[in-house]
């Protein structure tokens, strides 16, 4: 029809279409190439594997108005200060048998995942685990058997019985130290971390 | 001509593939609530199968299902179309068949695998062989590459006849959102051990699926649909289509960003994700618009009810599910207390359900209708067509039921656990052991089950309605033309 205004024109919108989503692809595969960069292993926001060997702290930085990690003195896991390769194979050990044992399916990493069981960002930093000395052992035991080491504060959830090896649990909690260590802006929302010795 | 039963010989090649995925989707659609069912369970009695099926286990095949049938609905719907939008044969039908055998067999192995073996070593091959545990894509490796091979195959299929025979407006958006759609599943194929990386690329495939991809595809099969049923004009849908694309894209794709707060990524996520996926609701609008105007126009008169009550459920649930549960929660201020809490699951169910489910549903009623001999489906069917009447009321109360319970959990969970307790292990504990969450999922139970019983019902229609039916289906164009 000759009388079609501009915008209800089947030609403009194709147009629009097409030059919109070229945009904003282009945008976002920019923006990737930058955010990977800011995210890979060994950056600011993302520490390298060999965090392990060091204490994490959680404290409030008032200039960003959230918490943020704090890589602290040496505090080398299971009391083995590791090389920058080991520390990566054992956190390697623990993201696979993450993914193996099917834990996002229960719980969430970084807040994405299944809502039945806790997150487990800062679990490395959780009071649940007690005291600062204890809680790699109690991570290890509690990983090889979930249930006779169930915890399920009133709802009667527990963790099932997964077959994790004692390297296997060594390596998730090694996972789970580093993972703590990520900058997640403020995520999960007034974390109170387990009782931190005095920050130096 | 036999209208009594279902005759294939009503059906073109490529219609007689697309009834075949439309089975098994709905095969897995009862899977899919059935495992739910299990898994909801288990957060009322959680020693319900405890270390025999796990809530892991029975959510994974809840979800796996779900993106399993969807797909399957997707391709049926293609298959169903592309001889009449291209005017010529299906290129390759046998290949078409072999292709479907070949990826329903895989499906089988891949589930038989997830309830059986369940989980494996911390190794590599546990991801290739058994399962890759990462939320919706957890099909195992092998299993990714067969898939992306059968997509390429139907991708071929698609695209040459298109090309044999004549190319619309509709076809062409269809064709390079499917190019898209299966190029993004490869960003979830790899493993890496920086869980940041890991769920950036991750969102890529279930984000831009959901809100870009996907939702262009239905918008196509909307456009179609429309025409089919009401016989609304081609250039009209056809302007329409191109104006959602626009909006969809040009907000869906940086909307990618509302998943890009608390991951590790840069603080300009919190911006850029919060701006544009607040747009994401505009283009859902646009669509009720589309759809509720056009069935006005033609005062409503159609070929096919039962189809045109999902097509219209479609809109609404789009616009509901994915627009305003999706709106709810997506700026960064609130998402940061809501952020991997029941809110999540809430708006997770009425979107899929409302997005997705309900336009595959309809497209199944327009396949039943021809493949019994293009018959009557409009008003006065027999028995008042009480089935498809009573499965489309029980299945939309049901999950819009579930919804507003997970709504209200969430909730209380936000509050609780996040606001008030500090988001530790004993917040989220004592958040979830309170009577009010509690209460949100034993109402949950209740619509799972008026949902699963609107499934049944649902399955027992298609395989029922419009047998022994001899009145002819109306002519949609016939009957746009005197409205
Ligand atoms: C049909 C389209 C959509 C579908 C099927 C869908 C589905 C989902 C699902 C299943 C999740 C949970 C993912 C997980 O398991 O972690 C999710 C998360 C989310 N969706 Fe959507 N969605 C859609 C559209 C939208 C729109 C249009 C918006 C915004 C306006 C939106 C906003 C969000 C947000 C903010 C989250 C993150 C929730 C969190 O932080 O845990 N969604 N979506
Ligand atoms: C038969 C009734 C149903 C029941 C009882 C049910 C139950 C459940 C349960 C227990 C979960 C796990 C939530 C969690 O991790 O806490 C879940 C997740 C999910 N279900 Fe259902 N479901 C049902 C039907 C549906 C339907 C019809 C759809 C969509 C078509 C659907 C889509 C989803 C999605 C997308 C998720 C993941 C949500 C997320 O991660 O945020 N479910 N369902
Ligand atoms: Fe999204």
């Amino acid at each position: 029809m000759a009388d079609t205004p501009w915008w209800a024109s089947e030609d403009v919108w194709r147009k629009w279409a097409i030059w919109v989503t070229a945009i904003m692809a282009v945008v976002l595969i920019f923006l990737t190439f930058d955010s990977v960069a800011t995210i890979t292993a060994g950056s600011k926001r993302v520490p390298g594997y060999d965090v392990i060997n060091k204490r994490i702290y959680y404290t409030y930085n008032a200039e960003r108005n959230m918490q943020e990690p704090v890589i602290g003195g040496d505090a080398p896991l299971f009391g083995k200060a590791l090389s920058p390769q080991e520390a990566e194979d054992l956190v390697t050990l623990g993201k696979l048998t993450v993914q193996a044992k099917n834990c996002m399916n229960c719980h969430t990493l970084l807040g994405n995942g299944a809502y039945y069981a806790p997150d487990l960002t800062k679990a490395w930093l959780d009071p649940a685990w007690g005291a600062e000395s204890v809680r790699e052992q109690l991570m290890v035991s509690f990983l090889m058997d979930p249930t006779a080491n169930a915890r399920t504060y009133g709802t009667g959830r527990r963790m099932p019985q997964l077959g994790i090896t004692e390297d296997e649990a060594r390596g998730v909690v090694a996972f789970l130290k580093w993972m703590s260590s990520i900058d997640t802006n403020g995520f999960p929302k007034g974390f109170t971390p387990i009782r931190q010795e005095d920050a130096s | 001509m036999n209208v009594a039963a279902f005759n294939s010989a009503n059906l073109n090649s490529g219609q007689k593939v697309a009834v075949k995925y439309f089975a098994v989707a709905m095969i897995l659609f009862l899977a899919q609530c059935l495992f739910g069912l299990l898994a909801g369970l288990q957060f009322i009695m959680p020693d319900f199968l405890y270390n025999i099926l796990d809530f892991n286990v029975n959510r994974m095949v809840h979800i796996n299902a779900m993106v399993v049938w969807m797909l399957y609905g997707f391709i049926g719907s293609v298959y169903w179309l592309v001889e009449e939008e291209s005017g010529t044969e299906l290129v390759g039908a046998k290949l078409a068949n072999l292709n479907f055998w070949i990826l329903t067999i895989a499906v089988a192995i891949v589930v038989v695998v997830y309830l059986f073996v369940q989980t494996g070593p911390g190794t590599k091959e546990t991801l290739w062989l058994i399962n890759e545990g990462r939320e919706y894509i957890e099909a195992p490796r092998w299993a990714d590459i067969g898939i992306v091979v059968c997509v390429l195959i139907f991708f071929y299929n698609v695209a040459a006849t298109f090309m044999k025979g004549k190319w619309s407006g509709i076809s062409g958006v269809l064709v390079l959102d499917l190019v898209a759609l299966a190029g993004l599943y490869l960003a979830g194929m790899f493993y890496t051990t920086n869980i940041s990386v890991d769920q950036y690329w991750w969102w890529w495939v279930i984000h831009l699926w959901v809100e870009a991809t996907w939702e262009v595809l239905v918008g196509c099969i909307m456009a179609w649909g429309l025409m089919k049923t009401l016989g609304a004009r081609r250039k009209i849908v056809t302007t329409w289509l191109y104006i959602e694309v626009a909006l969809m894209f040009g907000s869906g794709i940086l909307g990618l960003g509302h998943h890009y707060f608390w991951i590790g990524t840069p603080e300009y996520w919190l911006s850029i994700g919060g701006f544009f996926s607040a747009l994401e609701p505009i283009p859902l609008v646009a669509m009720v618009v589309h759809a509720v105007y056009d069935s006005g126009r033609h005062n409503f008169r159609n070929s096919n009810h039962p189809a045109l009550a999902w097509l219209i459920a479609h809109a609404f649930g789009n616009f509901f599910g994915a627009g305003v549960w999706g709106f709810m929660h997506t700026l960064p201020q609130i998402n940061l207390y809501t952020h991997g809490t029941q809110w999540s699951a809430s708006h997770g169910h009425l979107a899929f359900f409302g997005a997705y489910a309900t336009i595959i549903i309809a497209m199944i009623y327009i396949a039943v209708q021809k493949w019994r001999g293009d018959v009557w489906m409009s008003a006065d069917l027999p028995d008042n067509g009480w089935k498809w009447k009573w499965s489309l009321g029980l299945l939309n109360l049901g999950v819009v039921g579930m919804t507003v319970a997970l709504l209200i959990s969430g909730y209380e969970q936000s509050f609780v656990e996040r606001a008030l307790g500090g988001s530790t292990w004993a917040a989220y504990f004592s958040a979830q052991a309170t009577p009010w969450f509690m209460q949100g999922m034993h109402w949950r139970m209740l619509f799972g089950v008026m949902t699963m019983i609107g499934v049944v019902l649902l399955l027992w229609d298609l395989v029922t309605i419009g047998k022994g039916e001899t009145r002819p289906a109306i002519d949609p164009t016939i009957a746009a033309a005197t409205a």
